[in-house]
């Protein structure tokens, strides 16, 4: 089942130039998609396009089957959350305990239902102890905490993340990314991640390459993560295993080429092995 | 002349019921010349530190000292402009260090607050935004109609126009593409390694930390656990269990191995050398 489907999609800040240049492509139901490419590819813009945040030159956008036009847009914001690239341009509450609260009042959900859901967001996102903080007050890294626990709790069909783990720890990227995982099996939720990691690609299950505002790959992670050349030609990141395994080979060591540092070191176990 | 914090303290809302502490009495000593890197937890501190270094942040106790000149809690804001010549401060959300009405404004403002000509001031301009990956149209565009990552470009941009001698970089590549990252680390360490500039960057980026500083400090719940040469830290193995830090893939997958039972140094920091002594380790 699609759950978002983007048929020719055109935008342009100054009717000069495309942002975003006749894009098609569909996300499944379920399905945890990475979007990756340079700056200024169009990535955020697409994401506010989907949103409704910006309106298309041309092209159709379709929520659940639904058309994004004016008269469905409150019906396709209550499917989709967003977590922006600026956690500020997410804030609208005093406390970051009002900000959880503001959008789940704007999903009608009950009062002492949602004290409970509060604490249980903050919790994941390790920002209990900042419930009666100001947003503004907030270091980097607690911003994006914020912010994702907001979203999490409205309980969205469909999550946008762009780039909203960029300024954590890299374990502190490790829990959030298990948090969203966990929603994602536990919910089916469906997972947009538009991220400059490319080993978060690898833990994806459908990846989209933009460049110049045009979709230029689309597939399976281990399909598009292994066209090492064209990366490379592309200026876009390789995986760390395959890295390895191109030195490896210059010594010599035949080994197949995997996205993850596990499957790698299993096959160079299993070469120690046997000899 | 190094840079030193000496029993330096910050309180936030120092007085009401929100007060928070967020570096208590720190001792560090950062040497001139050289590449250092800030790391620690979300809310551990690391912008409060690097924002005290042009007075952007006044100790609430202790000093700091900065080629020569003395910040304490006692500070008068009239009298840093020298300092903010000198000392030149990439903000952790470039957002918030642009404001002008054009790209070209924007990284002109702060060379032209120093006494440097209009003429000249456009002339670096046109330098840097080359620099930073950008090309000579942007300047004309707004510093509000950018991408993400284009908007760290210009506020890094802006930063290098005013020529410091002291870089201090709230996580610079935060954003950025993995090609863009390159570029603006490799920059870093050329005014670096060329002009002698030194450098103070807050980062999450390991790999950045291993492949381009000389030091780290570690910031935790604002205190300084640890401040020690880059490869000694990483070669700590225990120590990095210990404070929760994720080491760099080179260093993951080597001990990967290690557990399965590969005997790998733990002096092995980099991918060329792990592959010779992973293929001769299998060979054998
Ligand atoms: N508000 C705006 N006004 C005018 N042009 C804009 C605006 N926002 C973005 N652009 C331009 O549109 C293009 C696409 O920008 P977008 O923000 O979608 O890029 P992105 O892929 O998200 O990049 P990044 O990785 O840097 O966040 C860029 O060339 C950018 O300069
Ligand atoms: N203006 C402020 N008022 C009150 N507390 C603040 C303020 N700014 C920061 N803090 C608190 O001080 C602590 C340190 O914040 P700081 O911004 O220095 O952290 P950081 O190490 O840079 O974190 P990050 O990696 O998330 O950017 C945090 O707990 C934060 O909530
Ligand atoms: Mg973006
Ligand atoms: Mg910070």
């Amino acid at each position: 089942m699609k759950q978002i489907e983007i048929k020719n999609l055109t935008y342009s800040y100054d009717h000069e130039s495309l942002a975003v240049d006749h894009v098609s492509f569909s996300i499944e139901k379920g399905s945890y998609t990475t979007i990756i490419g340079h700056n200024g590819s169009g990535k955020s813009t697409i994401a506010k396009l989907i949103i409704g945040l910006l309106e298309a030159e041309s092209g159709e956008i379709f929520v659940d089957g639904l058309p994004l036009n004016l008269e469905n847009l409150a019906a396709i914001r209550s499917k989709v959350g967003i977590v922006f690239q600026n956690p500020d341009n997410q804030f609208i509450g005093a406390t970051v305990r009002d900000d959880i609260a503001f959008g789940l009042e704007n999903h009608c959900v009950e009062q002492e239902k949602m004290d409970d859901i509060i604490n249980r967001f903050a919790e994941k996102v390790n920002m209990t102890r900042y419930l009666d903080s100001e947003p503004s007050h907030l270091s980097g890294g607690q911003k994006q905490r914020v912010a994702i626990a907001g979203v999490l709790a409205m309980n969205p069909d469909v999550i946008i993340f762009d780039e909203s783990t960029s300024m954590l720890d890299p374990q502190g990227k490790d829990e959030i990314n298990r948090v969203i995982q966990e929603l994602h099996a536990d919910k089916k939720m469906t997972i947009i991640s538009i991220t400059h990691n490319i080993e978060e690609v690898a833990q994806s299950d459908h990846v989209l390459v933009l460049e110049k505002g045009k979709v230029v790959m689309e597939g399976d992670p281990k399909e598009i993560l292994l066209q090492t050349d064209k990366l490379i030609k592309m200026n876009l990141d390789i995986p760390f295993s395959v890295k390895m395994q191109l030195e490896l080979a210059k010594n010599g060591i035949k080994a197949d080429q995997y996205i993850s540092m596990e499957g790698l070191v299993n096959e160079l176990c299993q070469y120690n092995l046997k000899k | 002349m190094p840079i030193q914090f000496e029993k330096v303290s910050h309180h936030y809302n120092a007085g009401t019921q929100f007060a928070y502490v967020a570096l208590d009495e720190i001792d560090l000593t950062l040497k001139e010349g050289k590449v250092t890197a800030i790391i620690g937890a979300t809310g551990s501190g690391k912008t409060t530190l690097v924002q005290h270094l042009n007075a952007l942040l006044l100790p609430t106790s202790g000093k700091v000292t900065v080629l020569d000149r003395v910040i304490d809690s006692a500070e008068k804001p009239k009298k840093l402009k020298e300092l903010r010549k000198k000392v030149g401060l990439v903000f952790q959300f470039p957002e918030y260090q642009l404001f002008e009405e054009t790209i070209e404004k924007d990284i002109c403002f702060g060379p032209k607050n120093f006494g440097v000509s209009e003429q000249e001031a456009k002339k670096r301009a046109h330098e840097v935004i080359r620099l930073v990956g950008l090309d000579e149209s942007f300047l004309q565009k707004s510093p509000l109609d950018l991408s993400g990552g284009q908007k760290r470009r210009v506020a890094i941009a802006g930063i290098l126009a005013m020529d410091p001698d002291v870089l201090v970089l709230d996580e610079p590549t935060a954003g950025l593409d993995p090609q863009g990252a390159q570029q603006m680390m490799s920059l870093f360490m050329n005014l670096n390694k060329k002009l002698k500039k030194t450098v103070l960057m807050v980062t999450h980026d390991m790999e950045h930390v291993l492949n381009y500083c000389d030091e780290v400090v570690v910031v935790r719940d604002g205190k300084i656990v640890t401040h020690v040469e880059v490869r000694e830290f990483f070669k700590d193995t225990t120590l990095l269990n210990e404070l929760h830090i994720l080491p760099p893939s080179v260093i993951q997958f080597r001990e990967m191995l290690n557990d399965k039972g590969f005997k790998l140094d733990s002096s092995i920091m980099d991918i060329k050398t792990l592959a010779k002594a992973i293929a001769k380790e299998v060979k054998r």
